[in-house]
């Protein structure tokens, strides 16, 4: 499988059953447009592949900020449509929330918040519930994703790289999170932890803006009359 | 590859269009077009996130379209060219980070294209696959406002003038906003400036004035470019007059008073940077150039001093990909260099550069 995240960094990683093959990572959160078709590139040629050896692609759905957040999404659909591939689309907030339920269950904390920057002094977050079974933690999502200022955020400890950016406005920031950004890795990992278990992947790939346009419908000029 | 007669595929998502288009050659075979005008009528004017958020949903039906169309397949294009500026930075990002996905899905060549002279290479989807030598382009639509030179279309084009504010498709839809009228405000204004009287009001003609155009020999600061946006505010002026005096405003008086101040700035300007600049023939392009009256001026004008003037059709003069890929099929024929899939899109992109160099 092929994965690509662009809500935050812009990442891509190539996996099979779960495990993480090879991946990509910007260090930057304004690159995307840049970063992701090379990326592709150079890691279906290191590992030898095609698109015919690929089962699917997935594509983190955001939140993020727009015009990253359609980098990736946009290269993933065309990809999609251009190997014949399945696109399947997760919250990319599930990605870093898949990452840290190892830490949150050594620290006892069975529900808690993903965080992570939306500018304008918001973030955006999503709740999770996290137990363990045999194959390892599983994460549930309480609610869909959402965007606000800090002190909106639930009173449940916080992960994410939002965490260093308002330790002071959140009720429970656990620090050694800032940076955590949501990745394309921890995407395959939570697809995986998804259809390890038998169930299927979405295969909706809308975006998750949470915010509007900002576009304003100018006020009505004065009737002129003929 | 066949560089003969290459098979491209071009993209533009410079502003509202999605705009998909494939050609053999200089032989047109799709140009699939899905707009998202509708969406900015209750704005009054494209809202970059809007036009953003359209193209992404609209790019991969519409390369699934223009191949059925075209009845070709991926595998077997020649090259891929896509619009990397100017235009709006949101928007060009996604058809380029689009084509960037298909050119590395399909191994195919990526060449990155000026969105403006796109525009002049229609010019080469007509019969003869040939411009005429002593080329110029006019092209005027809601994001651009240019005249051009073109001796060689890959690899000499040079800009003449161009607006320094406004658009003039931009100001007929401020225009129209001041009018009461529909968006986009280019045919609502034509068609409401015909039973009006373009004399009815003296509105000011852009950098028309002595210090701006200076003589041939010694040409001032702007003696080709344009500037709309005083005459909007005068419009804006005169309505308000009207409107304080509690009469009604003539409206079919001030949109032809208006196009005609449009009109003649642009005609003039044009006709002088034509026979200036040993311009025999001309080409008009953009969505504006469907407005009547300003054909019917600019071809009399050049007509006076022996200039034809060339018109595509309409589909062809708004913003499309078909002209992207027939720029595209003829560097690949001249045996250019492809972009790669590393650049950058500049919303900036000066006329000069025909296609990015490879990064
Ligand atoms: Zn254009």
């Amino acid at each position: 499988m092929l994965s690509l995240d662009s809500s935050s960094i812009a990442s891509v990683a190539l996996s099979r059953d779960g495990e993480v093959l090879s991946r990509f990572d910007t260090v930057d959160t304004r690159s995307h447009a840049e970063a992701l078709a090379p990326a592709v590139h150079d890691l279906m040629a290191e590992a030898g592949l095609t698109g015919t050896d690929l089962d699917a692609v997935l594509v983190g759905t955001g939140p993020g900020p727009f015009t990253g957040l359609r980098a990736g999404l946009v290269t993933g659909r065309t990809l999609g449509f251009a190997w014949a591939l399945p696109v399947h689309g997760v919250c990319s907030l599930d990605a870093a929330a898949f990452h840290v339920a190892p830490e949150a269950l050594a620290a006892g904390h069975a529900e808690f918040v993903v965080v992570t920057d939306a500018r304008r002094k918001e973030l955006y977050r999503r709740d999770y519930r996290v137990h363990e079974d045999e194959r390892g933690p599983v994460i549930t999502p309480l609610g869909d994703p959402r965007v606000g200022p800090p002190e909106d955020v639930p009173a449940l400890p916080c992960y994410g790289s939002g965490a260093g950016l308002y330790p002071d406005r959140l009720s429970h920031a656990v620090p050694g999170f800032s940076d955590l950004h949501p990745s394309a890795a921890d995407l395959a990992r939570a697809a995986w932890a998804i259809t390890s278990r038998g169930q299927e992947l979405s295969t909706d790939t809308s975006p998750l803006y949470l915010r509007d346009s900002d576009a304003k419908v100018p006020a009505s000029p004065k009737r002129a009359t003929r | 590859m066949n560089t003969a007669e290459p098979l491209v595929m071009g993209i533009e998502s410079s502003c509202d269009e999605t705009g998909i288009g494939i050609v053999r050659g200089t032989e047109l075979l799709t140009n699939t077009v899905s707009s998202s005008m509708a969406e900015h009528v209750r704005f009054g004017g494209v809202i970059p996130e809007i036009a953003s958020r359209a193209h992404l949903e609209a790019f991969v039906p519409a390369v699934r379209a223009a191949l059925d169309d075209a009845g070709v397949t991926l595998d077997q294009l020649d090259a891929i060219a896509v619009t990397s500026g100017p235009g709006l930075a949101g928007a060009l990002m996604v058809g380029v980070a689009a084509a960037k996905a298909l050119a590395v899905a399909t191994g195919k060549p990526l060449y990155a294209i000026n969105h403006l002279v796109a525009h002049v290479g229609v010019g080469l989807l007509d019969d003869r696959g040939e411009l005429p030598d002593g080329l110029g382009a006019l092209l005027v639509s809601g994001g651009h406002t240019e005249i051009l030179a073109v001796p060689d279309i890959t690899s000499d084009v040079r800009l003449l003038g161009a607006t320094i504010d406004d658009a003039a498709g931009e100001a007929y839809d401020k225009v129209a906003r001041l009018l009461g009228l529909s968006y986009p405000g280019g045919p609502a204004i034509d068609k409401a400036a015909k039973d009006g009287d373009p004399t009815a009001f003296a509105f000011p003609r852009g950098l028309t004035a002595g210090k701006y155009m200076g003589s041939a020999e010694n040409p001032g600061p702007h003696r080709y470019d344009m500037s709309f946006s005083g005459l909007k505010t005068a419009v804006a002026r005169v309505v308000e007059a009207f409107d304080a005096a509690g009469q009604p405003v003539p409206v079919a008086d001030v949109a032809a008073s208006f196009q005609e101040s449009v009109v003649d700035v642009i005609a003039r300007k044009t006709v002088l940077a034509c026979t200036e600049h040993g311009i025999t023939t001309l080409l008009m392009g953009g969505g504006v150039a469907a407005n009547s009256r300003l054909r019917e001026v600019v071809t009399a004008r050049c007509g006076e001093h022996g200039i034809p003037v060339v018109i595509p059709p309409l589909s062809l003069c708004t913003d499309n990909g078909a002209m992207v890929a027939a720029l595209g099929s003829r560097l690949v024929a001249q045996g250019r260099q492809p972009t790669g899939i590393s650049f950058t899109a500049d919303p900036g992109l000066p006329v000069s550069a025909v296609s990015m160099p490879a990064a």
